[in-house]
């Protein structure tokens, strides 16, 4: 390589890396961090936390007989306080059937359709998001442990590049605000680091729970962007990376957020 | 019905000061939004909280719109004697939900 085409890729190189990079990984803080003592006080007492409403009604959901099997999920997993143990800890993840990662909202939908022989549930149903809090309720406390290997690196990398694209009217990336500039305020609320460790949420604003998906969604209106449908490859790939980003952090499902 | 949380602690001593927390789902509708249809989202809330303690009435709430969606609320009583907490929790149509607790007082 000459010396001018070497200077030509460092500038082209900077160019494009023109942000500040990953969060080291002693840094990463849990956006509960981000959040006020009484919002917080609010997810840590199950009795505060309105949340827990919807956990209670995902549990019943997954004693209750479905599909043309008649078959609840409890028929074939038991007691999810042992069996669902940690496994909201490593979703998204690889489904071979689709040949692409899925989220647990999906796997279940997955699994209803598969093995219940039952309707899939639409996206932030209430059923789903039930089932995907009671889920998700029995990982609390436990490491993010997404799986980072081969077949999954595409799909990581692929959220990543939406992670990191500028987009919208705003022209902004998600980066900017939670990479480069977290901890800082956007109107009166602190910037948190998007680590997407409490999912699904009770959300103040929203005055009940919604999924990892409503929220980018959200953001990206934000952004003045046009949002990724329900289910679509890209959220699945932007959730997977936030995972992939949080790994280690321990799982706080169903989380309390402003 | 809706789903409701209680917690009154299981047993105290005859004059301490107990916490009683209490959430229920509900979506406590303003009447002051409107939907995607344009057309105003009724108003729909519970209006009303009693507790009483062995029939006695200890605690009385009325609600309002501005309350938030799945009311949350917690207050203090004095542990008096062994028996039953009754909680009812009635929307503004009337229609009323009931929940005990037991407590036993030493």
């Amino acid at each position: 390589m000459s010396r001018a085409s070497f200077v030509i890729s460092l500038v082209i190189a900077v160019a494009t890396t023109a942000r500040a990079a990953d969060i080291p990984l002693d840094q990463r803080r849990s956006d509960s961090d981000f959040v006020s003592a009484d919002t917080l006080a609010m997810q840590n007492d199950d009795i505060a936390n309105p949340a827990m409403l919807v956990v209670l009604d995902g549990e019943t959901l997954w004693n209750t007989k479905a599909g043309a099997t008649n078959k609840s999920c409890a028929d074939c997993h038991g007691d999810a306080a042992k069996s669902m143990k940690g496994i909201a800890a490593h979703y998204p993840a690889f489904a071979p059937e689709l040949g692409r990662p899925i989220d647990l909202q999906q796997q279940i939908n997955l699994s209803r359709v598969t093995d219940q022989k039952a309707e899939p549930l639409p996206f932030e149903s209430k059923e789903l998001l039930a089932l995907t809090a009671y889920i998700a309720r029995q990982s609390r406390g436990m490491p993010v442990a997404v799986k980072d290997d081969a077949q999954a690196k595409p799909f990581i990398d692929a959220g990543r590049v939406i992670f990191e694209k500028r987009q919208g009217q705003l022209d902004l990336s998600c980066a900017q605000c939670h990479d480069d500039n977290w901890g800082k305020k956007l109107a009166g609320n602190l910037v948190p680091q998007a680590m997407a460790t409490g999912y699904p949420i009770y959300r103040l604003e929203w005055q009940e729970v919604g999924s990892l998906q409503r929220r980018l969604r959200n953001c990206m209106s934000g952004m003045r962007a046009e949002p990724y449908d329900f289910g679509s490859p890209e959220l699945v790939d932007l959730e997977y990376f936030l995972m992939w980003r949080a790994r280690g952090l321990a799982m706080e499902s169903p989380a309390v957020r402003p | 019905m809706a789903r409701a949380l209680i917690h009154v602690p299981a047993s105290a001593k005859k004059g301490d000061v107990i916490e009683i927390k209490t959430l229920i789902s509900h979506v406590m509708e303003t009447g002051y939004r409107i939907g995607v249809t344009g057309q105003p989202i009724p108003r729909d809330i519970i209006d009303d909280f009693v507790c009483t303690y062995n029939g006695e009435e200890v605690f009385h709430a009325k609600l309002y719109p501005a309350i938030a969606a799945n009311p949350y609320i917690s207050f203090f009583t004095v542990a008096t004697e062994s028996g039953t907490l009754a909680f009812s929790w009635t929307d503004q149509h009337g229609a009323t939900q009931v929940q005990t607790a037991a407590i036993t007082v030493e």
